[in-house]
């Protein structure tokens, strides 16, 4: 029980560190909002091209692309705080506690999580504020939201994981560029079968294009359990291997001192 | 029963860097600890070991009756830290730390908010509370931190250089804490560069170098065992410098530098006055006489012959004074 109160006391505390540091707050929110405007604004005739899914406005394509960057971003971000813990000692305070271990890695995830309900309520409220159409209504947005929201948990064990292995924020923070790698060779911007090769192949197996397509699915069409499920097979996966590494991070970190 | 018992702990970081070599220590209940020594000698190792934040390489320890290693979350619900350099999060406010502190140690709310709010009235922090650490001056972050490790009411306090960087004002504060915080039962265990912190607060010193305890002993014993107290007077202008015939009476002669006369005496302070009272008696007349005890580091020089670092330039003592007061909030 007591467990349970320390991973809600220590996401509260990542919520709140990230709310009050622009610089970890920026990246999640106001990078996705303002490439979400461009690329709107800039790339909007491209729902006409043959092959184009079937949406009301490129802005309806592009939203669960927001969503899933800025849950990549907030995962970077969690990362980079937990690093900033190791590096100012912060963590050693967690450790001397009578707590799980785990416990320390799962609070920040549990703000990490929390921080993807928040992008998914900020980017429907945007989509919604600007005429999108949510196909599966109000089921559809609590898919999104919760989809999103798994993504960032999984996410932020890939952040975890390069934090504890290196504890220097500087590190996490050089993954950032890795995120628009990812996203680029993803369905997150383009439509898969619009890509070129080799990225059409390399998007075909991101595990990020299963998410993003299972955020956008309730968007423009109606509900499909295959995206659904690939979606959720694409968190766990990330999840895994992240969750894999993390744990393998800290055993060494707390070996190693 | 002991409150730490250490038998032979080391702690390699590779085949060539052995940062402690063979520690063996033991703590009484109730006692105040200091452990001594300049900068890479072992101490913070040492505390992080105890304190179960690193493996011993080898060696056994015990806190609180628990193995640091087998029964670390037992010796972790024991045991209050404050660590190096008050690691608290800058964005937090006083509050929100001492209460997350106090769910660590699986306080409920209303408990938590309770001795919460006491202890932050303790280290006089109660106006501050709700302002970000980031706006805390040093000591009151040292405050803070002392608070939150006190939370759960721990046997044993683990403070590693609790005043390093404070201003002697803020020192003082941290120190009248500590004993306060001894005279009500807890066993502190204190690292420290500072020869006064040891001299003022331990009840034993343990002077630690390259990994090992090269003396340990209360701060008199220590500082007996390299030599006795002496007094250096300098002669009023036109007195003769053969006044040694009355000096001594009181104590071995000693070569002097600057024309400073130096007697080795047995009593320390209590030899003063008689002295004062022969030389006056001879209607010799006295310019100043200064009373030298051996120190901490006399002893670090006696047992590794170097010097603590900073020992010459260390910041004076604070003037005794009333209660501390709380820094500006």
């Amino acid at each position: 029980m007591n467990t349970v109160r320390v991973v809600v006391a220590l996401g509260r505390r990542s919520v709140l560190q990230t709310f009050r540091r622009p610089q970890l707050l920026a990246p999640l929110i106001v990078f996705p909002t303002l490439l979400l405007a461009i690329q709107t604004g800039g790339a909007g005739a491209a729902v006409n091209l043959p092959g184009f899914p079937p949406v009301d406005s490129f802005l309806s394509f592009m939203l669960a692309g927001a969503m899933i960057q800025s849950t990549l971003l907030a995962g970077n971000a969690a990362g980079i705080a937990l690093a900033v813990d190791i590096e100012m000692g912060f963590t050693d305070r967690l450790l001397a506690a009578p707590i799980p271990r785990w416990s320390i890695v799962v609070g920040r995830l549990a703000g990490a999580a929390a921080l993807g309900t928040f992008s998914a309520v900020w980017f429907l409220a945007i989509g919604l504020i600007f005429g999108v159409e949510i196909a599966e209504g109000i089921p559809g947005v609590l898919l999104m939201i919760a989809v999103t929201t798994l993504s960032a948990l999984a996410f932020g064990t890939l952040g975890a994981a390069i934090a504890l292995r290196s504890g220097s924020a500087s590190v996490v923070q050089g993954m950032f560029p890795l995120v628009f790698v990812i996203l680029f060779l993803s369905s997150a911007f383009f439509p898969q079968e619009l890509l070129q090769e080799p990225a059409k192949t390399i998007a075909q197996f991101n595990p990020a294009s299963f998410i993003v397509d299972a955020v956008r699915d309730p968007v423009i069409s109606a509900f499909s359990s295959e995206d659904l499920w690939k979606g959720l097979a694409g968190i766990a996966l990330v999840g895994f291997v992240g969750s894999v590494l993390s744990a393998g991070a800290l055993k060494r970190r707390l070996r190693t001192g | 029963m002991s409150a730490i018992e250490v038998d032979n702990l080391q702690r390699a970081f590779s085949e060539e860097v052995l940062a402690v070599a063979g520690v063996d220590l033991e703590v009484a209940e109730g006692e105040i600890y200091a452990f001594l020594g300049p900068n890479g000698a072992g101490k913070t190792t040492t505390v992080r070991m105890l304190t179960t934040l690193l493996r011993p390489t080898g060696g056994t320890a015990r806190v609180a009756g628990h193995d640091v290693v087998t029964e670390a979350p037992a010796v972790r619900s024991a045991i209050g830290v404050a660590l190096q350099e008050a690691a608290l999060d800058p964005l937090m406010t006083g509050v929100e730390l001492i209460r997350m502190q106090a769910t660590l140690h699986g306080l409920d709310r209303a408990e938590g908010r309770r001795r919460s709010n006491a202890l932050l009235e303790r280290v006089g922090l109660t106006q501050a509370s709700k302002r970000r650490v980031g706006t805390y001056s040093g000591g009151m972050k040292r405050r803070l931190d002392l608070a939150s490790a006190l939370v759960h009411e721990p046997r044993v306090l683990f403070l590693d250089e609790p005043t390093t960087g404070l201003d002697p004002v803020s020192r003082k504060s941290i120190w009248e804490e500590v004993v306060k915080l001894n005279d009500e039962g807890t066993t502190v265990f204190l690292t420290t560069q500072y020869l006064e912190e040891a001299d003022q607060l331990a009840d034993r010193v343990g002077i630690i170098s390259a990994g090992l305890i090269v003396a340990e002993g209360t701060p008199t014993s220590l500082k007996a065992e390299v030599g006795k107290p002496r007094l250096e007077l300098v002669l009023a202008e036109g007195e003769p410098d053969d006044c040694f015939e009355v000096l001594e009476r009181f104590g071995q002669r000693l070569p002097g530098k600057d024309g400073k006369l130096v007697i080795e005496v047995e009593s320390g302070a209590a030899a003063i006055a008689p002295v004062v009272i022969a030389l006056d008696e001879a209607e010799i007349a006295v310019e100043s006489l200064e009373l030298v005890e051996p120190t901490l580091d006399d002893v670090f020089v006696e047992k590794t012959g170097q010097h603590l670092e900073g020992a010459a330039d260390e910041a004076p003592t604070p003037e005794p004074a009333g209660e501390p007061q709380p820094d500006p909030a």
